[in-house]
């Protein structure tokens, strides 16, 4: 079971069957639960952040891709960085 | 998803070494649980420190910031034979003279749920008996309340106590109060993917405070103290979102339409605080049918504007004002553990004192 220590932690989990009534089957690398999708849009595939049984935002591996990207631009000016790393 | 990256220890020590270049001494806030637990639990507490950085905690514990009053409403409650349901760390905290455990080792009916809505079927098979959903948390955790709230056909038995907090009024309090020195703030993830960019940028405009909504990946923090510093040394002062992965400049608008629906913002006091004004969602008058406060007013009013003493010595309110290191307290780690917690920011595992303790922090 997912039990969160954290009152405002989200547990990532990958959305595996979307099931009646607004709920979906979430896969937490290999413990699987339902969560409840009355807060946001998903679809089998993508990764959502589920807090107290509910899915309360999308991940977008875009962003966090281009998140880095932009980190590692901005280290790279710094003398104690190389080539800004592998992102 | 790509966590790895986040947890990249090649780029955390180049983010500390552009820190340490910039070469500016920074004093810098969050207000999270999860934070806290990765700046301790990856030691990155003391290599922030090395660079210039220190970080405290501030009042991001929902659990601690709940006071002995509330708790004690909730223990009357139980003691009158509802059925109590929360989330787990709120049953240790003391109210007057005992905390819900306590109640629930004595005979009462305390139960943990790990969603609102498990408190629906609870009622249901317990049909001669009120059952008081104590709904504690911030914005991440409100919507699930707004969701119970907002269910058709919810039994009668079943009402809500509602002690959800929002973080943006707790941080302007302390903006405003001037008691801390705060170079720059880290906003929490989980609250910002519900309330989006827009209800921080007010400590930016007003008071100049630069900041930095952060996940909680061990890069996450140390390139929102990388942010902070740069914008220092450039003389910015901007308000960053680092979490766009998750957090949308507009948050969840259907998670904010549902607090919208079911919350009024109201005035209470956060221990260690005095009230703060509109840091309370309370249960706005259409649903007061299912406001614990009111279906037990006669109950609960022997209490109303009773005040319970913090316990002696402890320093919970100081640590979650951000004055004070839990390493400071006079109890930490003597006559206070989490084994035998004596404030609630050494019972809560979102607590400064309970994470210091657990992970064994260095001395200070």
């Amino acid at each position: 079971m997912i039990v969160p220590s954290a009152m405002c932690l989200a547990i990532p989990g990958r959305v595996v069957e979307i099931l009646d009534g607004r709920r979906a089957m979430v896969d937490y690398g290999g413990t699987r639960r339902e969560a409840d999708l009355t807060f946001v849009e998903a679809v089998v595939g993508q990764y959502v952040l589920v807090h107290a049984g509910f899915a309360m935002q999308v991940l977008e591996e875009s962003d966090a891709l281009e998140t880095l990207a932009l980190w590692d631009e901005a280290l790279s000016s710094f003398s104690g960085s190389d080539d800004g790393g592998d992102a | 998803m790509g966590r790895d990256d986040f947890r990249d220890p090649i780029r955390v020590r180049k983010a500390l070494d552009a820190i340490s270049e910039l070469g500016i001494e920074l004093s810098v806030m969050h207000v999270c649980g999860t934070h806290q637990d990765t700046l301790v639990r990856f030691g990155l507490e003391p290599l922030l420190k090395e660079v210039g950085v220190s970080v405290r905690q501030g009042p991001g514990c929902p659990v601690c910031v709940t006071t002995p009053e509330e708790v004690e409403l909730a223990i009357v409650l139980a003691r009158k034979g509802a059925i109590i349901c929360t989330f787990g760390d709120m049953v240790k905290v003391p109210g007057r003279d005992s905390t819900l455990a306590g109640e629930r080792s004595r005979g009462s009916d305390v139960r943990i749920v790990y969603s609102p809505s498990d408190s629906v079927a609870i009622a249901m098979e317990n049909p001669d008996k009120e059952v008081v959903f104590l709904g504690i948390g911030f914005e991440t955790t409100a919507p699930t309340t707004s969701a119970l709230l907002l269910k058709e056909d919810l039994p009668t038995n079943l009402s809500i106590l509602s002690y959800h907090r929002t973080v943006p009024e707790a941080l302007s309090f302390i903006a405003s109060s001037g008691e801390v020195r705060l170079d720059g703030l880290i906003e929490p993830g989980h609250v910002s993917m519900i309330i989006g960019e827009e209800p921080y940028r007010f400590l930016t405009d007003e008071y100049g405070i630069p900041q930095v909504i952060a996940g909680f990946e061990p890069l996450d923090l140390v390139m929102a103290c990388f942010e902070i510093a740069r914008m220092k040394a450039e003389g910015r002062t901007e308000l960053v979102n680092h979490y766009s992965r998750a957090v949308r400049r507009d948050g969840n608008p259907s998670a904010l339409a549902a607090m919208r629906k079911t919350f009024v913002k109201g005035d209470r006091r956060w221990r260690g605080f005095p009230v703060i004004e509109g840091s309370a969602l309370d249960i706005a008058p259409e649903f007061s049918e299912r406001d614990a406060l009111r279906r037990f007013e006669e109950q609960l009013e022997p209490l109303e504007g009773v005040t319970f003493p913090e316990p002696e010595g402890c320093s919970c309110g100081e640590v979650l004002r951000g004055i004070v290191d839990p390493r400071e307290c006079p109890l930490f780690g003597t006559a206070c553990t989490p084994d035998d917690p004596v404030g609630p920011c050494m019972v809560s595992r979102e607590g400064s004192c309970n994470i210091l303790h657990r992970w064994g922090a260095p001395d200070l």
